[in-house]
């Protein structure tokens, strides 16, 4: 029992029940016919959208996949960039030095509650229907689950460690390379894995109204011309990727913790 | 090195090796006082204390839980300041935690993302010293504390015993005048207790820093120590001071002669006497 249990791919199990759910229900037409497509449909038109000839009868989902992929997935690099670029060191200052927390932090929190989507027509205006407001909006999003673990691992950080440094005559700047920074380490790779999450949903709001390009704006695009195959495959595809960028995180999390998971196994 | 072969309390004058430099690494502590502000009142922790380790003496000292044995010695680290009085080592007063003086915790207090030989050469690399410098240094304390072939190892992969030892090691390496030790085997097992004992005065022996060192236990402290003092229920203060003048080099077995029981049993009825008047006073 235990032994066919565990060759068994319990993971696949739901994810196929709910395909095979969606296929019988859209030809045993239990949904409005026309307006939800069934699998193979989503599949094929999937298919001409990636490996269809580019430009063929004038169909802007011929072809077309790679290259919107390479949109989304640059902005979500560049805003997740300088998400981090500006949330981990400034979480470690905040987390730091308290000085710095009395300045920063009340603001953080004061704007933090204000959702992006609220951002999107402030961002509109103040630097137009350009790839700046998709990261302006992307980074935005990012940079408060970076700052907020960051800060928050770094006042976690053991009293008896920071004792000990400066005991081995560490400095300020040692103190917070050697002992701060690899002990906020795991909080703040958390709050990298929630940004990316985030960013990945920021480029879609920015690209369906920001910027005419990226996986977000074909998304609109189709639903406006009732392409609702396309618009499944587009949420697929966002699914993957942040899948993916989800996994890139965790396996590099991995190797620089090793001294972590050896804890765990201790 | 002076062999003195009369055990029995003679006078205090710790045996004077390698000490030909103008190094002389007193700990001075003069009218100490420790209060600390709490939520909701204050906390006495220290009152009065009047302490001096000589160069080069191994001092213990004992006393009731909580009665401010680890604000003591966090103040001669320099962690801690004094509401009132003077810490002096060396002659000068302790502003800032400093390598001159080594600091073993009861916990390792390991940074968990080194490993072994990262931890071990954290003070030397801090302090910008080249590698040809402590090397050396570090080969032969790994040999000292029985931790080769475990340099490439995380303190998460190293029993209690081990990661006491590397936090002895990267201490000295720093080869420190004074060594300060707030309970360091208190939580190991009585087996691997026994190893440190010997382990410690091995190095003590060889290097006669001036070392205070807290713990509960009685029969470590005289094993080790040139001098025990007593303190008292909190607000602590100095109770007693005893000479411990058995003869060096010592190894365990000295735990069982009956002049070291007896010294036991002398220390014990201080503790008692002092834990009985903390018991009274805390129902009167
Ligand atoms: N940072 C602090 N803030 C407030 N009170 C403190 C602080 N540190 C210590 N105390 C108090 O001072 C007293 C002495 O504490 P200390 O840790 O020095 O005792 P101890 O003798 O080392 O005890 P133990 O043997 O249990 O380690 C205690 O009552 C403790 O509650
Ligand atoms: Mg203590």
């Amino acid at each position: 029992m235990s032994v066919i249990s565990q060759r068994v791919p319990w993971f696949a199990v739901l994810p196929l029940g709910l395909l095979a759910l969606w296929h019988v229900a859209v030809t045993q037409q239990w949904t409005p016919p026309g307006i939800i497509p069934s699998p193979a449909q989503v599949a094929e038109s999937w298919y001409t959208w990636i490996f269809g000839a580019p430009g063929k009868s004038l169909s802007p989902y011929s072809g077309t996949w790679v290259s919107n992929v390479l949109y989304s997935t640059r902005r979500v690099l560049q805003g997740f960039l300088i998400a981090a670029a500006i949330g981990i060191p400034l979480g470690l200052f905040i987390g730091w030095n308290r000085l710095v927390a009395n300045l920063v932090d009340p603001s953080i929190q004061l704007f933090r509650p204000v959702p992006i989507t609220a951002w999107l027509p402030f961002s509109i205006a103040v630097f137009g229907i350009y790839d700046a407001s998709a990261l302006f909006l992307i980074g935005l999003g990012a940079f408060y689950p970076i700052v907020l673990n960051t800060t928050h691992g770094v006042r976690d950080t053991n009293l008896l460690l920071l004792r000990a440094a400066r005991m081995l005559g560490a400095g300020q700047a040692t103190i917070l390379r050697k002992v701060v920074f690899p002990s906020a380490l795991p909080s703040i790779l958390t709050g990298l894995r929630l940004g990316i999450g985030v960013a990945w949903t920021a480029v879609i709001v920015a690209e369906m109204i920001a910027v005419k390009s990226g996986l977000g704006y074909v998304l609109w695009d189709a639903y406006y011309v009732s392409r609702m195959d396309i618009c499944v495959a587009t949420m697929f595809s966002v699914g993957m990727l942040g899948f993916l960028s989800d996994r890139v995180i965790y396996v590099f999390s991995r190797l620089v913790l090793r001294w972590r998971t050896l804890e765990a196994h201790a | 090195m002076p062999e003195r072969t009369e055990p029995g309390r003679v006078s205090l004058r710790p045996p004077t090796v390698d000490s030909g430099h103008a190094d002389h690494a007193t700990i001075r502590l003069h009218d100490v006082w420790k209060e600390f502000v709490k939520r909701g009142g204050r906390v006495e922790a220290l009152q009065a204390i009047d302490f001096v380790v000589e160069p080069n003496e191994f001092a213990a000292i004992l006393g009731p839980s909580g009665c401010g044995k680890s604000t003591l010695l966090n103040m001669v680290a320099g962690f801690d300041r004094p509401t009132r009085g003077r810490v002096l080592v060396a002659g000068e007063p302790v502003e800032a935690p400093d390598p001159r003086r080594g600091v073993v915790f009861q916990e390792p207090a390991l940074f968990p993302w080194y490993t072994v030989l990262d931890n071990i050469t954290f003070g030397p690399k801090t302090l910008g010293q080249s590698p040809s410098v402590y090397r050396p240094k570090v080969e032969t304390l790994l040999e000292q504390v029985g931790l080769q072939g475990f340099e490439g190892h995380y303190p998460a992969e190293l029993s209690g015993g081990m990661k006491q030892r590397v936090g002895i090691a990267r201490v000295l390496v720093m080869e420190p005048r004074v060594l300060l030790m707030d309970e360091p085997f208190g939580s190991l097992d009585a087996q691997t207790r026994s190893l440190m004992h010997e382990l410690l005065l091995s190095v003590w022996e060889r290097h006669h820093q001036t070392v205070l060192f807290i713990t509960h236990d009685i029969e470590e402290a005289l094993l080790l120590a040139d001098s025990v003092s007593v303190m008292t229920a909190r607000p602590g203060r100095i109770k007693e001071r005893l000479a411990v003048e058995f003869p060096r080099p010592r190894s365990v077995e000295l735990t069982t002669s009956p002049l070291f029981n007896e010294l036991k049993r002398e220390v014990l009825a201080l503790i008692r006497e002092e834990s009985r008047r903390a018991a009274t006073e805390k129902r009167a």
